[in-house]
């Protein structure tokens, strides 16, 4: 299928993308809005699937089947009380995906010179596993694996700074001179960074901190959009990124609190 | 594509996305949190391409497990997101 093809359709499903987003925010059209957000990404996801670029499909479809049968699944058996932490695990499954997707383009030769795809390679492995490690804390503590109460971590402000600080000076590195293995140093750095940010939140927090998981883990789908230059990954995934920051300071909001207060609350008590 | 014209939809997209999100009952807070996760596994696309390009086995593997992960949230997260809207109309 031509690229003009590709590139129209994937215009069709970001408009669809946008207004399944606008009738999710109303009781009477949420129902619609849900069918269509997801018909929006069937479109998406045929297209791609009939891309030029595709060479092989036995991957695509195996992988597929097997992502389908689990997430249909889980689903289809967790219980209704169980939602919040099921949107947790499903949040940090997608950053993991936006993580693997920039872990693959850093073994795609054709990427080695290219520093913007560098660069987007690095901040999407940053924001992934820090979605896909912090995901899976609020999974751990609503689901009570983890304790709900607010977990310490001795010098966590310093210990964040350092993570943060060390996170960007990878990506950094990474631009500069790709292939040195800092990109593998980057992963580990970020999954420590997304355990040190949720840990210290109590449980009944949990779900503001989900909703900005969320909103991270569509950063992380634009940010990969970025590597290949692929326009229906950038708008999703950035409106998923910006909507679901509002979302979270409205949940906060509704809870009579502030985002500083939930995500540093921790920290002011204990001094 | 022009790196320029791509920034451009990304912060144009960041303005519409706040704009999307004004008044929103508390009762829709979790359906449309699971709904925006669900759109967020559009990564899927990226992880097609990967797990389907001729770049090399290991890409294609690192695609493959892209691929479980994104199917898996956007599979999990329509159907949960519906189940949730469902028991939402029945009041």
């Amino acid at each position: 299928m031509s690229p003009t093809f590709v590139s129209i359709a994937y215009l069709v499903a970001a408009v669809l993308f946008i207004l399944g987003i606008k009738n999710l925010t109303k009781p009477r059209t949420a129902v619609k809005g849900n069918q269509l957000s997801s018909i929006a990404m069937l479109i998406a996801v045929v297209v791609t699937l009939l891309d030029q670029q595709i060479l092989g499909y036995s991957w695509i479809i195996v992988g597929m089947l097997i992502g389908g049968f689990i997430g249909a699944y889980l689903a289809r058996t967790v219980q209704m009380t169980s939602m919040p932490e099921m949107v947790a695990a499903l949040n940090g499954f997608g950053g993991g995906a936006s993580l693997f997707v920039a872990l693959a383009n850093v073994f795609d030769p054709s990427m080695a010179d290219n520093s913007v795809a560098q660069l987007s390679i690095g901040i999407t492995v940053l924001i992934g596993s820090v979605t896909l490690s912090g995901s899976f804390v609020a999974f751990g503590k609503l689901k009570e694996l983890l304790s709900g109460n607010p977990i310490k971590v001795p010098g966590n402000t310093i210990l964040n700074g350092a993570l943060v600080v060390a996170g960007l000076l990878l990506i950094l590195a990474n631009t500069m001179s790709p292939g040195g293995g800092w990109i593998f140093l980057l992963v580990v750095v970020a999954i420590a960074l997304g355990l040190v940010l949720v840990l210290p939140i109590g449980g009944a927090d949990m779900p503001v901190v989900i909703a900005l998981l969320n909103s991270y883990s569509g950063i992380a789908a634009a940010t990969a959009g970025f590597i290949s230059g692929n326009t229906v990954l950038i708008i999703s995934g950035s409106l998923v990124g910006a909507s679901g920051l509002i979302l979270t300071q409205i949940m906060c909001k509704a809870m009579n609190r502030s985002l500083p207060n939930v995500l540093f609350g921790v920290m002011a008590e204990g001094g | 594509m022009d790196l320029l014209l791509l920034i451009t939809i990304f912060v144009v997209a960041l303005f519409l996305g706040v704009e999307l999100i004004t008044k929103v009952p508390p009762t829709l807070h979790t359906p449309l949190m699971s709904a925006s996760n669900a759109i967020s596994g559009i990564t899927l696309v990226g992880a097609i391409l990967a797990a389907g390009s001729g770049a090399g086995v290991l890409v294609n593997i690192l695609g493959f497990l892209a691929v479980i992960l994104a199917t898996i949230n956007v599979v999990g997260g329509y159907l949960v997101t519906n189940r949730m809207l469902a028991m939402f109309k029945r009041k």
